[in-house]
């Protein structure tokens, strides 16, 4: 794999997990508990498909074979799809979604600081942009986590199921292949041998205040998701996604 | 000072177009018809999330679904701008919501008919929208302080949301045969719906006399729906779409639109209950509502803990 294709393929990565997460948050529209966290839910979705579209408009420009972003979204089957498990994982409560967010906003807010360093402006540029976004999402949704940990009882008890089912996921960030080995070596993608214990820690912390535990078993270790072998979640969500562009293939949109 | 001479004070204040903010007198019977008017329209914004919804997550294009997306939380938030107008009239949100889902609050029909093909939120941006912007225009002169300020505030987003849906409906229209289709298929159901956001014929509209001497309404329901026909035909011609009212015609003596009279029956089934999707709507909101329940004692929870802790502290 050459330099070109590793940092495509890394584009790729980027934006599939941001735009399968802004997916389930924006099934939450005119879902959530209180009309506030119902906006801030589509905020943090709106975000994340931005995210989406500039890693999707970065990809095309990089392969240069004029496809463009709805190409990349619409029209590539269930195995090209680079999407971390977690991304995929379904709403279910507000509980499991709350944990979901926080778990995957403590990676974005530790990865995209490290990107910050890219030796890719490309890259870097978008890093710094997702940044500010991504500090909010943390913080709205970290500040959730604690107050259905302490909460009551009930709240207490659906956050710490979720997180005995989720905590596991987590293996599927640190992953070391050759796409990331291959962007090493000119430090488009920095060092990341910190990046696992830096996550535990900022995560344990949270999960701490919000009096939840670690679960004792670690179920399901994620994995798969990088070279195409996904939930079965992912065929139904593109399905759902991508139907118009798939059934009158001779539209424009 | 008697009630009497106090209501000759408010009117007089009224006829000079001054506005009546929340800590000024005001007769109950004005007080009740805001309520009545302005939780209408907040729930409407709130209700009319769900027929948009229906279509982000199978939007064509992730340019369409972001602006859909940030459009239904436009909506949104001219619902908490609207219970908050509402809420300095004395009422609570959970009294507010509480007369939504035992139906003795109402909120738009419109939002009762369901969007069956992309080109719906094409239409509903283009004609409720539309509609919508026709009347709420006038309301920015409404004599309630607070609830003109959210219009003017509302109208500029609406404008856009209108064009937006505009462009749906355009891109279809000039489209495949199949988009083509699309387009008028949802002209054709949303247009009657529409034309009735607007009320009953003003000799039929019993909410309007008092409305009108207290400067909440500015202008009939007549007045405002012509205004909408005029201005919309001219947009569907121009986009190569049908009216469907074999009745449609230009008027040159009275320098506006003839159109065919609304299926008034429909119009009233609709706002009774028995539309197509009364009960749907009602219901997930109400499921929302129950099921966001443990969210809110959970916070509640939190916050006392919090209160509790810093007080020993």
């Amino acid at each position: 794999m050459d330099q070109k294709e590793a940092l495509y393929q890394y584009w790729l990565r980027l934006g599939d997990d941001s735009m399968i997460l802004a997916h389930r948050l924006s099934e939450w529209c005119s879902n959530g508990p209180f009309l506030e966290e119902d906006i801030a839910l589509s905020n943090i979705g709106l975000d994340l498909f931005g995210q989406t579209r500039i890693a999707f408009t970065s990809a095309c420009a990089l392969e240069g074979k004029g496809r463009t972003e709805d190409d990349l979204a619409y029209k590539r089957p269930e195995h090209e799809f680079r999407s971390c498990h977690l991304a995929e994982e379904p709403n279910k409560d507000f509980a499991h979604t709350m944990v979901r967010q926080t778990l995957f906003s403590a990676y974005h807010l530790l990865l995209y600081k490290a990107l910050e360093r890219s030796s890719d402006e490309q890259l870097a540029a978008f890093a710094t942009k997702s940044l500010k976004e991504v500090k909010y999402h943390w913080r709205h949704t970290s500040r959730w986590l604690v107050r259905l940990g302490d909460g009551t009882e009930e709240s207490h008890k659906r956050v710490q199921d979720s997180l005995d089912i989720l905590w596991s996921f987590r293996y599927e960030f640190f992953e070391v292949d050759e796409v990331v080995t291959e962007l090493q070596k000119t430090s488009i993608v920095p060092d990341l041998s910190n990046l696992q214990s830096d996550y535990e820690a900022l995560v344990l912390e949270i999960l701490e205040e919000a009096t939840l535990v670690l679960p004792e078993k670690e179920g399901f270790k994620a994995t798969g998701g990088r070279i195409g072998h996904h939930s079965e979640y992912l065929g139904h969500i593109l399905s759902e996604f991508q139907y118009l562009v798939r059934a009158y293939p001779n539209s424009k949109w | 000072m008697e009630n009497l001479k106090l209501e000759e004070l408010f009117q007089e204040k009224l006829d000079r177009e001054e506005k009546i903010e929340p800590k000024d007198w005001m007769p109950e019977k004005y007080r009740k018809h805001l309520i009545r008017q302005v939780s209408q329209h907040a729930h409407s914004e709130v209700i009319g999330m769900q027929p948009e919804g229906n279509w982000i997550t199978r939007a064509p294009s992730l340019r369409h679904k972001v602006v859909l997306l940030a459009k239904i939380q436009d909506e949104a938030g001219h619902g908490l701008y609207l219970y908050s107008a509402c809420e300095t009239l004395g009422i609570s949100r959970d009294e507010l919501n509480e007369q939504l889902h035992t139906g003795k609050a109402k909120y738009s029909s419109i939002f009762n008919y369901p969007t069956l093909n992309w080109a719906d939120i094409g239409a509903v941006g283009w004609l409720v929208d539309g509609a919508a912007i026709v009347n709420q225009v006038s309301l920015q002169r409404t004599s309630f302080g607070p609830y003109a300020r959210g219009m003017v505030r509302i109208c500029k987003e609406e404008s856009f949301h209108q064009r937006q849906g505009y462009e749906i409906m355009a891109e279809m229209a000039m489209g495949s045969q199949e988009q083509k289709e699309m387009a008028q298929d949802a002209l054709n159901r949303l247009w009657w719906p529409s034309l009735m956001m607007f009320g009953p014929h003003d000799a039929d509209s019993p909410n309007s006399g008092n409305a009108v001497k207290w400067k909440i309404k500015r202008e009939s329901n007549d007045e405002l729906r012509q205004k909408f026909i005029d201005k919309t035909v001219d947009q569907a011609k121009v986009i190569g779409l049908s009216i469907p009212d074999p009745d449609l015609k230009w008027n040159e003596e009275r320098g506006h639109y003839d159109f065919g009279e609304i299926n008034w029956d429909e119009f009233y089934q609709v706002i009774n209950g028995n539309g197509p999707n009364n009960v749907k709507r009602l219901a997930h909101h109400k499921r929302a509502h129950d099921e966001g329940e443990w969210v809110r004692e959970a916070a509640t929870a939190y916050a006392r803990k919090q209160t509790i802790k810093k007080n020993v502290a």
